[in-house]
């Protein structure tokens, strides 16, 4: 497992966000977690690199670990984001150019040499596959681009930095059908290198591109496992009511 | 339509435009009135730069208004009020961009509470005050150190840069409070710092609003009249270094106008002149970067 996540609580204060939860992350493959609003997914994922020390009231209890070490207990959480890297629900390209964009994480990490940035600019965005959209705009503003463009220019800029694993929060709630199969096709090409976790509240997403499910709600997990067998014979009436519509 | 209806419509109409003509005057006014400090100035000064000739005016190196004949050449005044604003802003603008960064990102709540109404009393200080503290505290020091008066260039951009500092803190901390949370966090998930991410995204981010706090710093200093003469020296001189003393154009204008008649008092409101042409195009410098950055 790249991930085990086990007995694990969290709170905003004294909201208890997510309730005793213990499943494992599997490396090479997609795991979606789907649920109503509200239930805790995109909490549990950006707990994975510790995106939610930023709140502030925030609490975890429990364990997690990543390759066998706890992400809590090693102090280097920098290095902890590096290794996890996320791409968020908006497109969030940085004011600058493509380039600078792409450059900014390996320049974070200490690359300096114009060539080897130049080689890695082209490796991430021929990786997020618009590189073809891109090459000859290189210095102009990422910001100039499409929706669908920029977030494959975040997921270019998450990749350069040679993560393990990708974390993805709703990454394609705010794109039209076509660049969101654009991104769905980039995932499945992605899943072969990269631990890929997915929160989407799109069913269909998640049965198209993902492995493994976790089923969410109200803080609490209903029903993990493959998600071929999740969607067609789930073992909780609540899942089955929640894919089959009747709610949420 | 009933006649009730009708009624009340033609009510709310004449109610409507008496607020339009209110509005519409009180427009005018503020308008009028820049229109007629322009006509005083332009109708005061340019007979004046006419009768000494423009070029003399701009470029002449002696202002002698006693002198038979006299002359009135404003170069060295030009050149004092920039190099003042220069040495302003070269102590200013860094020391007021670092701290509005650590006023917007690295401010613990508590000191926070404290330092904002500083920097707020900071603006609100009357310019005569700072040209008290500037004449007892750093003329002395500046004589201390350098062995010389005391009064010139580097005094005044001293205390002119700490005079524009709460423009600058102000303007450019909103500016980098206006950047949108999402940068700071994408900066975090690749594993920068926070402060890699305030320095190299969020403030490259912010960089319109810290120009425009600049270029009003640059007004400001400028602009400022009586803490420049307490400090400045006021020498019409073209200066060597910038520990000899100057005259800004504002000072120029302040000193004489009071004894000043005929050509005189023109070549002093001709001064004013070129003053308001210096703001006119940093106001215009201004608006075309702001626009080439949005």
């Amino acid at each position: 497992m790249k991930f085990d996540i086990s007995a694990v609580d969290l709170y905003y204060g004294n909201f208890h966000a997510i309730k005793n939860i213990s499943l494992g992350i599997a490396p090479q493959e997609i795991t979606a977690f789907i649920g109503p609003s509200g239930c805790g997914k995109t909490t549990l994922l950006k707990t994975l690199n510790r995106m939610n020390d930023l709140i502030e009231g925030f609490s975890v209890k429990g364990e997690i670990l990543l390759d066998g070490n706890d992400i809590y207990e090693d102090r280097d959480v920098n290095l902890l984001r590096k290794r996890v890297g996320m791409v968020f629900q908006k497109p969030n390209p940085f004011p600058m150019s493509i380039y600078d964009n792409i450059a900014f994480g390996p320049r974070t990490h200490g690359i300096k040499k114009k060539t080897l940035l130049d080689e890695i600019v082209e490796r991430s965005l021929k990786q997020a596959a618009i590189w073809e959209e891109a090459k000859d705009r290189l210095k102009k503003s990422a910001l100039s681009f499409s929706g669908g463009q920029q977030q494959r220019i975040c997921i270019a800029r998450t990749l350069a930095v040679e993560p393990e694993v990708l974390l993805m929060d709703e990454p394609t709630s705010a794109l039209d059908p076509i660049s969101t199969a654009a991104i769905e096709d980039l995932l499945i090409k992605l899943r072969d290198k990269y631990t890929i976790v997915i929160v989407t509240h799109n069913m269909q997403q998640a049965m198209r591109i993902s492995d493994k499910t976790a089923f969410f709600m109200l803080g609490e997990m209903v029903e993990y496992g493959n998600t071929e067998k999740l969607f067609s014979k789930p073992k909780e009436k609540k899942t089955e009511e929640y894919i089959t519509g009747r709610f949420g | 339509m009933t006649k009730l209806q009708a009624d009340r419509a033609a009510k709310n109409n004449l109610k409507e435009n008496a607020a339009h003509a209110v509005f519409f005057l009180i427009a005018l006014m503020s308008i009028s009135a820049v229109i007629l400090i322009c006509g005083f100035l332009f109708y005061n000064g340019i007979p004046a730069i006419q009768k000494v000739g423009l070029w003399n005016f701009l470029s002449g190196n002696t202002w002698a208004p006693s002198d038979v004949p006299p002359k009135y050449g404003i170069h060295p005044m030009i050149l004092g009020s920039i190099y003042i604003t220069g040495a302003a802003l070269f102590f200013g603008v860094p020391l007021g961009i670092l701290a509005a960064v650590f006023m917007a990102r690295f401010c613990p709540k508590k000191i926070y509470a404290l330092a904002k109404p500083c920097v707020n009393l900071l603006a609100g200080i009357p310019s005569i005050v700072y040209g008290f503290f500037g004449m007892v505290s750093i003329v002395p020091l500046v004589r201390k150190v350098f062995g010389v008066n005391g009064s010139g260039i580097l005094t005044a951009g001293i205390l002119l840069g700490i005079m524009i500092l709460p423009t600058i803190i102000g303007i450019s901390e909103s500016a980098l409070r206006a950047v949108p949370n999402s940068y700071y966090e994408a900066s975090l998930g690749l594993g920068a710092s926070h402060e890699r991410a305030v320095f190299f995204v969020e403030l490259p981010a912010a960089r319109s609003g810290i120009l425009a706090s600049v270029i009003l710093g640059i007004g400001r200093a400028v602009g400022e009249t009586m803490a420049v003469i307490m400090v400045a020296g006021n020498q019409a001189r073209v200066p060597d270094n910038i520990l000899q003393g100057v005259r800004s154009l504002t000072a120029n204008i302040v000193l004489e106008m009071s004894y000043a008649t005929d050509l005189h008092r023109g070549a002093l409101i001709a001064t004013g002149v070129v003053l308001f042409v210096f703001i006119m195009i940093i106001n215009v410098i201004f608006s075309i970067l702001l626009r080439r950055f949005k």
